[in-house]
């Protein structure tokens, strides 16, 4: 299939199934994750890109063999590595035993917080979650310096999408409930599934919508690039600087029982400000990774090359 | 007693909506035009959408999916027909204006006569 | 029991959309079979909820009518400037 708009769909169906499968697992924060992003942000991201380039892809490799066998003989070891695991669903496997159990039993005593995937997240497994908002940032940083400040601009509402009048008035209506519902998953994401992540890129793609019928520009004026320059690393910051305090008020990094007088209230207290950090630095990556390519526009090839 | 005339009256909707549903996608298989299509789908697809939410929002015990399925339901009946008028817009602007059906490259035939107009 | 007639029509539905999604002659066709598609999975996911008795999924749903609406926007968006700077040949 050469048609990549067409595979730029599927794939946003492909990452819709993941997250059914993932429903049935009975497992709601990776799926809501899943359909946020992978069939979100993702598909809108590759529209862009596709927005720059050529609809149709150009010839492919003419001898496939070498790339086939190699996939193949990958998916065999990884499929013969799985035949020792055990079956799926069985209660007494080593991961559920011992460390499963512990949080699941000591999470509510511990942190305070009924939704234990919130709780591993962001209080007993803070390190990894640091290290993904920072992978974030980066991924945020190196669009900036890739792609920079160039790039056409006009000041008007974007020409093609002119003639959606009733569009224009009902994204209007819709985009303040959009991103109060993003404030929702963020704040309940304790007792429920949500979090930092969902939030953040729920209030992505409420600007992103207002960029896309309304211009660059226009979403500019509310987001400049200062704006999402330094929401981005005042996420970054308030995670990390969460770990400081506590390390100053004398236990270690990222120990939240230091933040207050009781340990289960700073718990709650540290859970509630590295979410809040994943969700700001999030947002704001996603806004600008989203104008920086929505600020390109298409030149046919005769036209590529100049501005 | 009030439970299953309300678990009753659930099941009705929820067997109603599945039909606009079903008989709506059938539509969108069958008919020959693009514009009908659109037509079959965008209907049904609001009708029997907001009856089988409805009917859910029967069979709930307490009130909070109530007020999520009531949520979900403004914004779909909201966000659908919005989305399939901005389609159809496109559609009508990137074909002539008749009700021939609009054609994408490499040119592909359509089938199905247009209605006379 | 009549969730699961629900959840079995809501995906013959969905079948039938994808059916219309490869066939579809034009691209408006495509992308309107993609619409459905997704709010045909607001409702299994809904139905779903229900089915299992875990009413925490319904925010997904909520989330998916939302993602839905906005890819369906975008792609439309990608084709309207595809087909302003190049002509007809969209």
């Amino acid at each position: 299939m050469r048609d990549l708009f067409a595979v730029i769909m599927l794939s946003g169906i492909y990452s819709l199934i993941a997250a059914s499968l993932f429903i049935t697992m009975d497992a709601a924060d990776v799926a809501f994750t899943e359909a946020a992003v992978g069939a979100g942000v993702s598909t809108l991201l590759l529209l862009k890109t596709l927005a720059l380039v050529d609809r149709h892809e150009s010839t492919g490799p003419t001898r496939p063999g070498l790339a086939i066998t190699v996939v193949i003989a990958t998916g065999a070891l990884l499929a013969y590595g799985t035949l020792d695991m055990h079956p799926f669903g069985e209660t007494h496997t080593p991961s559920n035993d011992h460390i499963a159990a512990y949080y699941l039993e000591n999470s509510i005593e511990d942190t305070g917080v009924p939704n234990v995937v919130t709780s591993i997240l962001a209080s007993y497994r803070g390190f990894d979650t640091l290290g993904e908002l920072i992978v974030i940032f980066t991924a945020g940083i190196g669009v900036i310096v890739l792609l920079g400040q160039t790039g056409t601009s006009d000041s008007e509402i974007r020409p093609a999408m002119r003639q959606h009048l009733v569009l224009r008035v009902v994204s209007k209506i819709l985009i303040p409930f959009i991103m109060l519902f993003a404030f929702y998953v963020q704040f309940h994401g304790e007792y429920g599934p949500g979090g930092g992540f969902q939030a953040g890129v729920i209030f992505a793609s409420a600007v992103i919508l207002y960029s896309i019928l309304f211009g660059p520009e226009a979403a500019r004026s509310v987001f400049s690039n200062a704006t999402t320059r330094i929401l981005a690393v005042s996420g970054v910051l308030l995670f990390a600087c969460t770990g400081i305090v506590s390390m100053l008020k004398g236990k270690a990094f990222l120990d939240y029982s230091a933040l207050a007088e009781d340990p289960v209230s700073g718990q709650l207290l540290g859970i509630l400000l590295v979410e809040l950090g994943v969700g700001i630095t999030v947002a704001a990556v996603l806004i600008r990774v989203f104008l920086e390519f929505d600020e390109r526009r298409w030149q046919p090839d005769d036209q590529r090359g100049q501005s | 007693m009030a439970e299953t005339i309300v678990s009753f009256i659930a099941a009705c909707l929820l067997l109603l909506g599945c039909l606009f549903c079903v008989t709506g996608a059938v539509g969108m298989i069958r008919f020959p035009n693009f514009f009908a299509r659109v037509h079959a789908t965008s209907v049904t697809d609001s009708l029997g959408a907001g009856l089988i939410l409805i009917g859910l929002a029967l069979l709930s015990d307490s009130a909070t999916p109530v007020f999520k399925l009531l949520f979900i339901l403004l914004f779909t009946l909201i966000t659908a027909p919005t989305a399939v008028h901005a389609l159809t817009k496109a559609a009508m602007h990137a074909g002539s204006h008749t009700a021939s059906p609009i054609e994408e490259l490499p040119a592909s035939d359509e089938g199905g006569p247009s209605s006379k107009h | 029991m009549i969730l699961g007639i629900t959840i079995v029509a809501i995906l013959a539905v969905m079948a039938l959309a994808i059916f219309r999604a490869f066939i579809g002659p034009t691209l408006h066709d495509r992308i309107l079979a993609v619409n459905l598609f997704g709010t045909k999975t607001v409702l299994l996911i809904a139905v779903f909820a229900f089915a299992n008795d875990a009413m925490d999924l319904l925010d997904i749903a909520v989330v998916y009518a939302l993602i839905n609406f906005i890819s369906v926007i975008g792609a439309l968006q990608y084709f309207e400037e595809r087909t302003e700077v190049e002509g007809r040949d969209g």
